[in-house]
């Protein structure tokens, strides 16, 4: 193989030659670097870290030579600029944060380098992982490496820059965070796998907070099996963060047998909605005949909460975010504001914020100080609460039920056009978000795998539902969704 | 419920945002919109149901109440606009 396709691999196949010692990690470095620089069209990368990588990488193929080897050992990866690393630029896609470089690293990228991996640069993302299009981010829009006609489709958002990366080959593998669906909806859009863990599965220590009730970081992959991989080097408790949950990581790979055989596949007829495309239907009757071939059991079930998942997520997310965004004041880092003559202190709180926040950002900040203030708190946030609550328990009854994991479409369609939705009301641009944000809701994992196309082309996928702490077993019914799939197109090159 | 361009200005206030005066009509229809969309939430029968605290049913870890961090000063200061003599710098707050 020509050194030019070295970024083209999964993790799982790089890991494979690595250790054979067929390439070397410096290669595929140097070819994920060159592809990075020739996909700048995509605006996937916002900060590069080349010499760092190439640092990593000589230290990895050492290590390869010892024969100390984990499977991410070498291999060359995007992080999410919502990750704090240390010594390089960290802006979680706004301008409040503008030349803050961290003194630490994030629990989540400190795993995934002692395993061994090569950070190739920091990839954009929505502001403050706010939006489902890549679009509110302060470095402009990522684009979506697939193409149908002269649109500029977007890659899905938050995590757009992690999904544009991986869908181009720029890397073999991103990190991701999802809120509501950042790391779905995009992987989605792009024809990629993404994997949210449950909630408490990765820490959250030095990832910017957005909504820390439903943040939670994942991979972002070519395959299952990548998923598989990159999760066990993310995952495990941190004393750091009091939420991430004190459990074993079991091997995950070694849970892809491949054989989902009595598995109970639940099938919620609350996620048929209204204006949804033939198109997604059919791609979800498609894949409820692929597991029911692969052995599993069909089951209609419901999940009667499902309607108030967007407005609970838009009570809960903006109520958290108002709290965790009270800290950009323009004192301790990032931007501050120029103070006119007799100017205080209030002013520049005011100023700085004005002037470092976007529109949807500024947005869910007042949105949720709304929510959260004197004489509306019981109406709204505590009444959101207690959906939230309903909801989770729809998902329990299932559980208890004997479902084992629950098929949905991953998005309501594929990659629109960017500047095409939302721009007149920012609530069309929420309902991207239907099939996901009930998964955050209730801590669960969920992943979506790339299952087909629609008519001009365009990437779908399906989204996979399962028990908390189940990882293993969700991955294996993906894998079993993705074999039966056999989901092979790439993005035509025309970046 | 109805937000006026008064309410919006005093939740811009409460959030520490500067809106200009003309802009809030725009941003009070935003607000509109959206809780709007949240009041579909007055529709739950939510009589007797708890309000989540916690999303998985983990008890937070306690530990001893000792020092485990500290002494990083420069570090802590790095990433100020304004540092001086081992402290953040803000405008005068006291007359």
């Amino acid at each position: 193989m020509m050194t030019r396709e070295l970024n083209a691999l999964t993790i799982a196949q790089a890991r494979d030659r690595l250790r054979a010692g067929d390439v070397t990690s410096v290669e595929l470095t140097e070819a994920c670097l060159t592809a990075a620089e020739g996909g700048r069209a995509l605006n996937a990368f916002v900060h590069d870290t080349p010499e760092q990588a190439l640092d990593q990488a000589r230290a990895a193929d050492a290590r390869l030579q010892r024969g100390d080897a984990p499977a991410m050992c070498g291999i060359p990866v995007g992080i999410k600029d919502l990750f704090c690393t240390r010594g390089t630029a960290s802006q979680a896609g706004s301008r409040i944060l503008e030349g803050f470089r961290p003194e630490y690293e994030s629990t989540v990228t400190r795993n995934l380098f002692d395993a061994g991996a090569v950070m190739l640069g920091k990839l954009n993302m929505d502001e403050f992982a706010m939006g489902s299009s890549n679009e509110t981010s302060v470095y402009g829009d990522a684009v979506n490496p697939w193409k149908v006609d002269d649109r500029r489709l977007t890659p899905g958002g938050s995590s757009g820059g992690s999904a544009a990366a991986v869908a181009a080959d720029l890397c073999l593998a991103a990190t991701g965070t999802d809120t509501g669906g950042s790391i779905r909806q995009p992987a989605a859009f792009t024809g990629i796998t993404g994997l949210k863990p449950t909630y408490g599965r990765c820490s959250r220590w030095g990832i910017v907070a957005f909504a820390s009730s439903l943040d939670q970081a994942g991979p972002m992959t070519k395959s299952v099996r990548d998923a598989a991989l990159m999760l066990q080097a993310m995952a495990g408790h941190d004393p750091m963060d009091s939420t991430s949950a004190d459990l074993p990581v079991p091997d995950f790979e070694a849970m892809l047998t491949g054989d989902i055989r009595g598995k109970v596949i639940g099938i919620p007829r609350e996620y048929r909605v209204d204006g949804m495309p033939d198109e997604i239907e059919a791609l979800w009757q498609r894949g409820i005949e692929m597991l029911r071939d692969a052995g599993a059991e069909i089951r209609d079930i419901s999940l009667p909460h499902t309607k108030y998942a967007l407005p609970t997520y838009y009570v809960i997310a903006p109520a958290e975010a108002s709290s965790n965004l009270a800290r950009y004041d323009g004192v301790r880092y990032g931007h501050r504001a120029t103070l006119d003559k007799g100017e205080g202190i209030v002013d520049m709180y005011e100023k700085t914020r004005a002037e470092g926040f976007g529109d949807e950002v500024k947005r869910r900040v007042m949105v949720g100080t709304y929510v959260l203030s004197a004489g509306f708190y019981d109406a709204y946030y505590n009444r959101a609460r207690k959906v939230r609550t309903l909801i989770k328990r729809d998902f329990e009854q299932a559980f208890e039920a004997g479902v084992d994991a629950i098929l949905t479409p991953a998005t309501p369609s594929a990659a629109f056009g960017l500047g095409e939705v939302g721009d007149e009301d920012p609530v069309q641009m929420y309902l991207n978000d239907v099939f996901t944000v009930p998964v955050n809701l209730a801590g669960l994992p969920g992943i979506s795998v790339p299952a087909g196309q629609d008519k001009s082309g365009l990437p779908l996928g399906l989204q996979l539902i399962g028990r908390p702490w189940e990882e293993g077993d969700l991955l294996n019914c993906a894998h079993s969704l993705e074999t039966a799939a056999g989901f092979v197109a790439k993005p035509g090159k025309w970046w | 419920m109805s937000i006026d361009t008064e309410t919006a200005a005093r939740v811009a206030r409460l959030a520490r945002i500067r809106v200009d005066d003309d802009a809030l009509p725009g941003l009070a229809q935003e607000f509109n919109r959206i809780l709007g969309f949240i009041d579909e939430l007055a529709e739950v029968d939510v009589d007797g149901v708890a309000p989540m605290v916690s999303v998985t049913p983990m008890r937070l870890k306690r530990r001893a109440d000792e020092v485990t961090d500290g002494g990083q000063t420069d570090k802590v200061l790095s990433n100020a606009p304004d540092a001086r003599e081992g402290f953040f710098a803000v405008p005068k707050v006291v007359e």
